[in-house]
Formats: C-alpha cells, sequence, structure tokens
C-alpha cells in the first residue's frame, strides 16, 4: 500500500518504482492509477479516498502472450491494484503531452491535452526508471479532478472522475445532474431544486442509503422519510411490494422505532464531529451535514452537549 | 434475350424492401437492380459521414427524401474526442441542398452543425419536414428559429442532448401563427425560458402534436396550462417538477394529467419531489416508457410509482431504485424490453452497495420480454451474469458497465471471463455489448467463438495480449463498431486482420498498444481504410515503435478526409509521404 507520505510526495516519480503516482507540482493533487486521490478537493471534503479502502482486488496474472512493443514489458496485474502500473509505457510518450493545458472554458470545449489527462497519471515500471515522468504543466487547469465532466458540481463525485470518460457516462448526462447543484446556489433556498446526497447509514444494517437533503424542508419530513427507509432493517422485513408492506407497518411503531429511546440520528458535520440531529436550524443543518447515521441511543449518550457548544461558537 | 424484370416491376417489387441492410444487398446483385434500387430509395442512412462523399450520394439516390448521418466516434460521448475533431454536416447539408431540394427529413448524430446549416436547410428544403438533432453541437438557437419561422411544414423538430449556444427563449415565437403542423417537438436540451404565451399558442394550434418534451425551465406551475392544451399527447418530457404548489394548483394539474388518455412515454421530471409522485398516478397504467434518469427520487417512492406501471417497456432510471426497486419492476413490469440503470454519483472508492448485480439477475428473471440492457454497477459476479443469460438469452443488446476497472468477481477474485462467456453462449441474438470488470483474453476468446451476431462491442481496461483483439477481429463475423480503451494489445493483431477492418465501420482504440509504426503498414496494406491518428505532435517526430494514443480506423470510398484538425493525422498510402494533413475547408 502506498502511504501517505508517498503520494504526498513531490519527489519525482522515478525514485519510486513500484508507486503509481505521479507527483505534480505544487497544488496539483496525487493521483493513483484510478486517479483516487487521498486529498479531497474543496467542494467534496466527504471523500476520504482513501487508497486503503480501495476494494478491488486482483488476483495476480501474468501474461503468457507478451506481444508488446520493442523496450516494452506487457502488464502484470498485482494483487494491490494500487501499487502496480498497468499499462507499461514508452518514455517518449510522456513529454507528448506535456503541453500545457487549456483551461475548460465555458460550455463544454474540451482542451486537447483535456482529453488526453488520464494517461499521464499512469506509471510504467521501465519507463520511470529511465527517466523523470513528472509533468509539471499537467493538471493544473484540471478543475479538481473533474476532467471528464465540466461544470464543477459540488455533490460527491468531483474528486472521483480522474479518468477520463469513466465511468462512461455521457457528459450531457453529467453535466445536467451537475448543475442541478450549480442551479440551486443561484436560486435562493428553493426547495428541491438540488440534490444534495448524504449517505445515510444505519447500527445493524446491512448496507447504506442516500438521501437528498434538499428534498425536505424541515427536520419532521427528513425523520419520516428515513424511518420509510430504515423499517426494513428493524422490523425484520424486506418485502419486495413495498407499497403493500408500508401499509402494514403503523405509523406510531415507527416513530417509536426512531424516535424514541431505541434511535437516535445523528449527523457528521463538515468538521468531522457527530452530533445530534435537530439542533440547529434546517438551512443551517442541510448545510454543514455531511453524514447521517442512525446510532443506537445508548452510543450517542454525550453527543448533545458539543452540538450546542458548537451552535453557540458559530452563532 | 432480356431476361429482365421491367423497370416497373421490380420499382414495385423493391417498395416492399424497407431496411436499408436489405436494400444495400439488393443493390449488389446485378446493374438493372441497383439502378432500380437507387432510384427508388427513399431513405438514406450512412452511419459515417466520412465513408463516403456527400456529393456522391446526393447523385446516386435522386428519391431521397430522408437522410440520416452519423458523425464522431461514439467514445466521443465520453470525452475522448477533442474538440475540432470533425464531423461536419455544412458539406451534406450543401450537396443536398444544390442537388436534393425535395428532401423531407434530416437526422444527424454526433455531428457539427451550425447555424449557417440551419439556415440553408430552412432556406432550400421546401417540404422540409423532420430534423432530428442527437448529440449535435456548433449551433445556436437562432438556426432553431431559422427552421422554426421558415419551414412551413415542419413536422418534427427534436434536440436531443445537444449542446446548443443559448441565446434566449425567443426561438419559438419565431412559429407562425399559421403553422398548425407540429407532430413532434423537443427541446429539452435547452436552457433559457420559452415564453409562456408563446407556447401555449403553438400548443393550441397544433392539433396533431403528438410528442412535447419541454426543458428544466418550463416550470411545475405552468405544465398544467399547457397540458390543457394539448390533450391527446403520447409522449411528454416535464420540465422542472420541483415547485411548490398549493392544493388547488396541485388538482388542476392532477386532473390535467389524468386527461392525457393517451400519454405512454413519460421524461423529463427533473427535480421531482417525492410529494408530486401521486400526481402521476393515473398515468401508469398506460405507461410503455418511463424516463426517471434525471429524477432524483429515492427507491421507496420509486416502488410505489412502478408498482403501478403494468405496461411499462421501456424504463430509465438512476441506481437509487436500488435492488429492491427493481424487484419490484421484476414482479409489476411483465412487458419490460429495455432497462437502463445509470450511476447517481459515480462513487467509486465508496463501497455503496445498494445497487448489486442481485438487482439485475431479478429482473432478468421475472421480465421474459427484456432484451436490451444497459446496467453501472460498481462490481458482479460471475454467479450473477450465467444467471442473467440463463435468464434471458433473448438478449440484444448488453452493456454491463462495472464501474470499478478491473474489478474482479467479488466473491471469488476470478476475472469476469466465464459470466461474459455465458452471455455469449446464451444469447445467440445478441447485437451489442459492452464489457467490463476483470478480463482476460479468454473472455474474448468466448466472445469471438460465440458471439456470430454481435455487431457493436465496447471495450474498457480489458485483456492481456493481442490475441484478445486478435480473437475479436477473427471471430466475430457481424462486428461493425470496435472501440476499446485501455488495453493492452495493438500492432500483431491489426496488421494480421488487416482485411477484416475493411468490412467494418469502424474501430477505435485508444490508450492501447498501437505503434506508428503498425498504423503506417496497416494504412498502406489497405486503401480504403482511412487510418487516423489523433495526437497534439507529428507522428513523424517519433519513431516508429512509438505507440499512437488514439487510432480511429475506417472503411471509406472518400479518401482521406480534407477536415482535419491539427491533432489529427491521416497516415498516407504512400511510404514515402508518412502522414498527412490536408486541411481544406
Amino acid at each position: 500500500m502506498l502511504s501517505e507520505e508517498e503520494l504526498q510526495s513531490n519527489v519525482s516519480v522515478a525514485s519510486s518504482p513500484t508507486s503509481n503516482c505521479i507527483s505534480k507540482g505544487g497544488g496539483l493533487k496525487v493521483h493513483n492509477y484510478f486517479g483516487l486521490s487521498d486529498s479531497s478537493s474543496v467542494e467534496s471534503s466527504t471523500l476520504s479516498g482513501n487508497v486503503e479502502d480501495d476494494k478491488a482486488t486482483i488476483s495476480l496474472k501474468a501474461t503468457e502472450l507478451t506481444l508488446g512493443l520493442p523496450g516494452s514489458q506487457s502488464p502484470a496485474r498485482e494483487t494491490e491494484l494500487d501499487e502496480k502500473p498497468f499499462f507499461p509505457l514508452l518514455p517518449t510518450k510522456d513529454e507528448i503531452f506535456s503541453s500545457s493545458q487549456k483551461n475548460i472554458a465555458s460550455g463544454n470545449k474540451r482542451g486537447f491535452s483535456d482529453t488526453m489527462y488520464t494517461e499521464k497519471n499512469w506509471m510504467f515500471p521501465e519507463a520511470v526508471a529511465t527517466q523523470s515522468v513528472v509533468n509539471k504543466e499537467v493538471t493544473q487547469n484540471i478543475p479538481k479532478g473533474q476532467l471528464g465532466t465540466l461544470n464543477n458540481s459540488s455533490s460527491p463525485p468531483a474528486a472521483k472522475a480522474q479518468i477520463v470518460g469513466w465511468p462512461p457516462v455521457r457528459s450531457y448526462r453529467k453535466n445536467t445532474l451537475a448543475t442541478t447543484c450549480k442551479n440551486s446556489d443561484e436560486v435562493d433556498g428553493k426547495p428541491g431544486s438540488a440534490a444534495l446526497f448524504v449517505k445515510v447509514s444505519m447500527d445493524g444494517a446491512p448496507y447504506l442509503r442516500k438521501v437528498d437533503l434538499r428534498s425536505y424542508t424541515n427536520y419532521g419530513e427528513l425523520s419520516s422519510a428515513l424511518e420509510k427507509m430504515f423499517t426494513t432493517f428493524t422490523l425484520g422485513q424486506c418485502g419486495s411490494n413495498g407499497a403493500a408492506g408500508k401499509d402494514m407497518l403503523s405509523e406510531t411503531k415507527l416513530k417509536n422505532l426512531l424516535n424514541g429511546k431505541d434511535y437516535v440520528l445523528t449527523y457528521e458535520d463538515k468538521d468531522g464531529d457527530w452530533m445530534l440531529v435537530g439542533d440547529v436550524p434546517w438551512e443551517m443543518f442541510i448545510d454543514v451535514c455531511k453524514k447521517l447515521k442512525i446510532m443506537k441511543g445508548a452510543d450517542a449518550i454525550g453527543l448533545a452537549p458539543r452540538a450546542m457548544e458548537k451552535s453557540k461558537m458559530r452563532a | 434475350m432480356d431476361r429482365r424484370f421491367p423497370f416497373k416491376v421490380l420499382e414495385h417489387i423493391f417498395s416492399f424492401v424497407d431496411s436499408n441492410e436489405d436494400r444495400n444487398s439488393v443493390s449488389l446483385v446485378c446493374k438493372s437492380w441497383f439502378e432500380t434500387e437507387r432510384r427508388t430509395r427513399k431513405r438514406v442512412f450512412v452511419g459515417n459521414c466520412y465513408a463516403v462523399s456527400p456529393l456522391k450520394v446526393a447523385r446516386r439516390f435522386p428519391k431521397m427524401r430522408s437522410l440520416t448521418l452519423k458523425g464522431k466516434p461514439h467514445f466521443a460521448d465520453y470525452n475522448l474526442v477533442p474538440d475540432g475533431w470533425g464531423g461536419y454536416a455544412w458539406p451534406w447539408i450543401e450537396a443536398m441542398a444544390a442537388r436534393r431540394p425535395f428532401l423531407e427529413e434530416i437526422r444527424l448524430k454526433r455531428m457539427v452543425v451550425t447555424d449557417e446549416c440551419l439556415e440553408k436547410i430552412a432556406a432550400s428544403f421546401r417540404d422540409f419536414k423532420t430534423l432530428v438533432l442527437t448529440s449535435c453541437e456548433g449551433f445556436s438557437t437562432d438556426g432553431i428559429a431559422a427552421i422554426a419561422s421558415t419551414c412551413r411544414k415542419l413536422r418534427d423538430l427534436e434536440l436531443r442532448e445537444c449542446i446548443v449556444d443559448d441565446l434566449g427563449g425567443d426561438w419559438l415565437s419565431y412559429f407562425p401563427e399559421t403553422s398548425t403542423s407540429l407532430v413532434s417537438l423537443d427541446f429539452s436540451c435547452l436552457d433559457s425560458e420559452v415564453k409562456l404565451s408563446d407556447l401555449e399558442r403553438l400548443l393550441s394550434r397544433s392539433p396533431n402534436l403528438k410528442s412535447l418534451k419541454l426543458n428544466r425551465s418550463v416550470t411545475l406551475d405552468v405544465l398544467e396550462s399547457l397540458l390543457r392544451r394539448a390533450p391527446q399527447l403520447v409522449e411528454l418530457g416535464t420540465g422542472s417538477f420541483s415547485d411548490e404548489l398549493d392544493p388547488e394548483e396541485i388538482a388542476k394539474l392532477t386532473k390535467a394529467l389524468s386527461e392525457l388518455k393517451q400519454l405512454k412515454s413519460l421524461s423529463g421530471l427533473w427535480d421531482l419531489l417525492p410529494e408530486y409522485i401521486p400526481l402521476l398516478y393515473s398515468l401508469c397504467p398506460r405507461l410503455t416508457s418511463l424516463n426517471l434518469s434525471y429524477a432524483t427520487v429515492q427507491m421507496p417512492d420509486l416502488i410505489d410509482l412502478l408498482s403501478r406501471c403494468s405496461k411499462l417497456q421501456k424504463l430509465w432510471v438512476m441506481d437509487l431504485i436500488e435492488d429492491k426497486g427493481l424487484k419490484t419492476v421484476a414482479l409489476c413490469c411483465k412487458e419490460l424490453r429495455e432497462l437502463r440503470v445509470f450511476p447517481s454519483g459515480a462513487d467509486l472508492d465508496e463501497t455503496d452497495v445498494t445497487l448489486t448485480e442481485q438487482g439485475l439477475v431479478s429482473v432478468s428473471e421475472g421480465c421474459p420480454k427484456l432484451e436490451s440492457v444497459l446496467y453501472f454497477c460498481v462490481q458482479f459476479t460471475n454467479a450473477a451474469l450465467v444467471s442473467i443469460a440463463k435468464n434471458r438469452p433473448n438478449f440484444r443488446c448488453f452493456r454491463l458497465c462495472v464501474m470499478e476497472p478491473f474489478a474482479p468477481d467479488y466473491r471469488t477474485q476470478q476475472p469476469l471471463d466465464e459470466g461474459f462467456k455465458a452471455i455469449v453462449e446464451r444469447c445467440k441474438d445478441l447485437r451489442r455489448l459492452s464489457v467490463s470488470g476483470l478480463l482476460t483474453d479468454k473472455a474474448f476468446e468466448y466472445i469471438g467463438v460465440h458471439a456470430k451476431k454481435l455487431r457493436m462491442l465496447s471495450i474498457a481496461f480489458a485483456g492481456d495480449s493481442d490475441l484478445m483483439l486478435h480473437h475479436l477481429l477473427s471471430g466475430c463475423q457481424s462486428l461493425k463498431k470496435l472501440e476499446i480503451r485501455d488495453c493492452p494489445f495493438g500492432d500483431t493483431a491489426l496488421l494480421e486482420n488487416a482485411a477484416k477492418l475493411e468490412t467494418m465501420r469502424s474501430l477505435w482504440m485508444s490508450s492501447c498498444f498501437v505503434s506508428f509504426g503498425a498504423c503506417k503498414q496497416l494504412s498502406q496494406k489497405m486503401p480504403r481504410l482511412n487510418v487516423e491518428v489523433i495526437d497534439e505532435h507529428p507522428p513523424k517526430t517519433r519513431p516508429d515503435s512509438s505507440p499512437v494514443e488514439r487510432i480511429y480506423i475506417y472503411r471509406t470510398v472518400a479518401g482521406p478526409r480534407l477536415d482535419t484538425p491539427e491533432f489529427v493525422w491521416t497516415i498516407h498510402k504512400s511510404p514515402e509521404v508518412g502522414v498527412s494533413r490536408l486541411s481544406i475547408r
């Protein structure tokens, strides 16, 4: 695994043959093969993008046929995805794309080098040894990892799209969903006019959910929506006919489950602290909330005082 | 002895031959069939605008009434083709305007269309009826105004996912008060607001309007007034669905929606608020097509909606639907033929597993008519693919995007070779396939052996060696379009299978392992292929062995194109010349 220091270092990659990061000039992010950055961009402080969390593992696959170009080597896959480079390319290649990046201007104009961005991230074992692959001018103008997409959305994916054109979602679609957030910044407090997704996890639930905070206007709505979502876990129901399922559950049962002694709703704010939901005004809440968690009541003891303190500090 | 059928008889027989593929075959039989066919073809389709010259097409088909063209390679959708690459509509419009003034329909996909083009269309084709632009760019709302104002018999004006220089909503007011012929209007990709009164009046005088797709700036509070004027709609794309409405407005809108007795297709629904979903209930039982891919609606609400759509044939939705929602679809939407599940957040590093392979398995189990799938998912298993193939051997289009590059079967850590093998083995009618996840050469051997009807194949981050490409080019008999990115092969397979490339429409390879030398060899070997290299720097400044970043190879009878930008290099046929960049605008 690459250590944080390696990822952060500005030393030429040539010195660490097994790393697959290209260090760039100051202010630029270092990416591993998939462009997973350890440091998130301005917009997306929710993402840790930790290499350690990278789930993909690949069984070792040595190539049988090595029909490559002279001087090159067929890629070998290693178990630790993030450690090994994949596509050995010849040294000269990297110099080719060192022309200055054109800034992504308005609209959908893509500078030529913008579409070439991915390749600079790839590390090549022998190439590394023979030359420096640092590409200083690279990525300077790449807005926070949004190479493949054009509007800087404030939604979490901002730091993700390092590989150009991957996942293969049409730029039209990406832009449309991205402008959801943009529009909401311009239009004041229009409920539901933007998608502000945060993850909701629940102790004991097998998986997470995502909710759009802007589709609710107050805590009550959020609370009932979450109740709807998570009752299946608490009541042990996995009905596939959701409509029928809901009819069977009484409202009071739901309320008690979540609002009563058993569970409390907490959130992680911009500073990374976990607070009880409900202490701050709704508008402030959706501004600061990064993640939601439905905790067992017992675990949430001690949260309340901090929330009060914090909101006093902010006031 | 003249054994030929008289022209009139042949003409009559050919009038029953609709598909262009059949017509192409017919035209190869003999000279008189060629002549008869070409004089009777009305609908002309050119899958690659650079494969043939506009002049030739105009001359060959004197009776053409409809022209469909495609320009940029498909991967342009994903930003892999730099701006200015090409795909200009102008030469075609110009040629047709001069020679085929009776042209009525123009459909363009991934082409650069300027206002000049649109004005030319408006001025030149007096019976012009249909303009459909998909994923096009280069024009502004002024061009649209020209079409609206001048084409007296305009029936269809559809702008699908185009990038338009939006100068305002005035264009709509350019439809003359006398124009009553509109059948379909799609301006969903435009940004600016159109004047409500213009739109209302247009709807009121368009009794034939069947399809209306509004843009996002049409707010919910005006929807009712529009629908009231067009209760005959069969397809509706709403605008933004998120205004706060008071109870009276809600009641009126509910009523207006329920009056749409013919409505079969619903889309738009931007910013759809959960509390407005019940307004759509009256439409659900009749819906055959539902596009929720811009509606950020959660699973429980989606279930409420989808469980009422028993006639649904086409569903586009975001992964917010989750496995549970897809299970509902499997139970309730037995007529489903096409499913597309788009990623809502493209979270690559976060394990949001609420949509898993299980969702697709459920749908494949429950929906017997399912034949087309586009599915984005973080990871997958071979077992799931095998199940899916067993359940649904009738797939014609199977596009799976495992968003994590090189992701193996997450249960067994094996490559997804066996899974895709099952797909191509069982789905004998497979026409289109996109593969993803960890794949070795073996997967492509299976595809080459089994996918005999496959026409289009998309590959990313896969394979081990040239064998992969070799399997595909030597095995897939019907292959017409192959697009590959980030795969470690190139030269040998390409050169060995050069002849195959002439039977295909095009081959795209980016970030692969193709050397400049191989490109040269290929180009010299195959005179009727354009081998285009996309590279910032002139290829000849680099050694032959250096890999080329992007190549686009396509068959053509038009020779090298004359409109290449500075970063596209056509490899010249003559070895001495090397590369050429003929750029005559």
